[in-house]
């Protein structure tokens, strides 16, 4: 994890700043997220954690610009977010079916102006990076679930964002395929520097991924407690560390439920 | 775990995968994945066959009836009474007339109408106040037979060929329309969010993923209207005959009923219903058989 980098300093400039923010889906209403500060350091690879209806998901949209704050900033790659300014990958592979897999990111390509002439080549290093490199001509439903997921990794790195936001895109695939991915993931998160902010509500694929963990409350959404993850080297999912913050963290999580209970 | 004294070091150092090692497995598991034999479509004669034995039992059927002799053949005639006046009349030339004059005006018509109705379509599903203004106005116009249009417009227009395309206009735009807006309605909301994450401002969020994924439902727009102005086509050439409006199918339907002969009434039906087959067969069902399967939607592409 060499190119990973440290924490946030005043000097470098945030990937993803949250200052204060706030949202509520009617004036007057609830603050489904509340008050949240963050910063998120070029690079870096934070995993978001919490139960459903956290508004882990709501954040995320806020961050890529989808929905806005009813309060507060926020700024990635040191400008306020206006929309477009990050990646987003969901938890469907979201492919455009009359595509091809090499049409679906060479319109990513496309919308961001690259010129004709270079789309394929680059679209076609896109799979290739993704080991999709044979499949560009595929139909989308010629592709396995794990297949269509990566080519929709290839079409967010296509966008050519610093900032990759992923909202459970593992969550709909079998087991043996998200292990596969993690290390992917990995992979082409050191080869390619993008900070990640990843959603999961699975606490062992956190900490297996992430550099940090930022549990959430729930109701309001809050950033309640942060870990870092001390690892040298790959982690698996099977190493006893992961398993033993895994089990520490799904204790503090469970709390966090339990407070629901009345 | 036997002992807690099991090498703890091996599982935490052990390294992980190399690169190599990601990509051959992922090579096994698309593999494994993707199942082989997608292909194979197994082409069967049935398809074909089958509505041709029931296109014959019919006309067996039919000739029973007349053998039967329960009326006479100048109100019902026989399978071959009709054959051979649709020989006669394409020996006079009028089968290829009415043929032309008819389709010629269909395919036109039609042509204008997916012309004028496609951007309204677009307009009506996008803007909010266009469809809250005019949408159930269109509906309506859906629902009314654009043959209630035919004394207006030979009010207007005169018995000229216009009369016959303003027939068709009226009842072919307002089913592409509705199509349309149908299909645009139906495209999943996560389609329209990778528009907007992907940065495609509003022409190209229409043009590279709103239409696209429309398109089922515009074709069935269009396939509806394509019926709906060969219909009113139809009618439009019963009652608007003489003058200077051609010789077509509608009209020989007509002309059938005035000089009283079944047998020419029966060619006129059978040849409006042959068209109505041909372009839904030549036309219709490939374009929608294309689509479908590229979109893996047919039924042959199971997985």
């Amino acid at each position: 994890m060499s190119t990973a980098a440290s924490r946030a300093t005043t000097e470098i400039p945030a990937a993803v700043r949250l200052d204060q923010v706030t949202k509520r889906f009617a004036p007057g209403g609830p603050a489904v997220l509340d008050r949240i500060d963050l910063t998120i350091a070029p690079g870096e690879f934070v995993c978001l954690l919490g139960a459903s209806g956290c508004g882990k998901s709501t954040l995320l949209n806020i961050v890529a610009g989808l929905e806005p704050a009813s309060s507060g900033t926020v700024q990635v790659a040191g400008s306020l977010q206006l929309g477009g300014n990050a990646a987003l990958m969901f938890q469907e592979p979201a492919l455009l079916p009359w595509l091809t897999a090499r049409r679906n990111v060479e319109l990513a390509l496309r919308l961001r102006g690259v010129p004709r002439s270079e789309r394929r080549d680059r679209a076609d290093e896109l799979l290739e990076l993704v080991h999709l490199g044979g499949a560009g001509d595929k139909a989308v439903h010629e592709l396995s679930g794990g297949m269509r997921q990566r080519v929709a990794l290839a079409r967010s790195l296509a966008q050519e964002r610093d900032v990759l936001l992923m909202d459970e895109p593992f969550a709909a695939l079998d087991a043996i395929t998200r292990d596969l991915l993690h290390d992917e993931l990995e992979r082409i998160w050191l080869a390619t520097g993008r900070t990640v902010v990843f959603i999961t509500h699975n606490v062992r694929e956190a900490v297996r991924l992430g550099q940090r963990v930022l549990l959430m409350s729930s109701r309001p959404g809050r950033i309640v407690r942060e870990w870092t993850v001390e690892v040298h080297g790959q982690r698996r999912i099977e190493a006893p560390e992961v398993a033993a913050l895994a089990m520490e963290i799904t204790d503090h999580l469970r709390q966090e439920i339990r407070r629901h209970a009345l | 775990m036997p002992s807690e004294t099991t090498q703890p070091s091996e599982t935490t150092t052990a390294p992980a995968l190399t690169m190599n090692d990601v990509r051959s497995l992922e090579a096994g598991l698309d593999a494994l994945q993707t199942a082989p034999g997608t292909t194979t479509r197994r082409r069967s004669v049935w398809p074909v066959l089958a509505p041709l034995l029931a296109t014959a039992l019919l006309i067996g059927a039919w000739q029973l009836f007349v053998l039967a002799g329960i009326k006479p053949t100048y109100i019902v005639p026989s399978p071959l009474d009709v054959l051979h006046q649709a020989v006669e009349a394409w020996g006079r030339g009028d089968i290829q007339q009415a043929l032309v004059t008819s389709l010629e005006r269909g395919i036109v018509g039609f042509a204008v109408a997916v012309l004028v109705a496609t951007p309204i379509g677009i307009l009506v599903a996008r803007v909010r106040w266009v469809r809250l203004s005019f949408g159930p106005i269109i509906t309506g116009l859906q629902v009314l037979p654009s043959v209630a249009w035919v004394p207006a417009a030979i009010l207007w227009f005169g018995l000229t060929d216009t009369t016959a395309y303003f027939v068709i206009l009226m009842g072919a735009i307002p089913s592409i329309i509705n199509g349309l807006v149908a299909g645009v309605d139906q495209v999943p909301p996560l389609f329209r969010r990778v528009g907007q994450v992907l940065g495609a401002n509003p022409w190209e969020a229409v043009r590279h993923i709103i239409l696209p994924a429309a398109l089922p439902g515009y074709l069935a727009g269009l396939k509806q209207g394509w019926a709906f102005s060969w219909r009113s086509l139809m009618a439009a050439e019963i009652i608007a005959v003489g003058g200077k409006i051609g010789f077509g199918l509608g009209s020989m339907l007509q002309q059938g009923r005035e000089i009283q002969d079944m047998s020419v009434v029966l060619v006129a039906i059978l040849l409006i219903l042959a068209v109505g087959i041909g372009v839904e067969l030549l036309v219709f069902a490939p374009l929608e058989r294309r689509l479908l399967r590229r979109r893996g939607l047919a039924a042959e592409t199971s997985r």
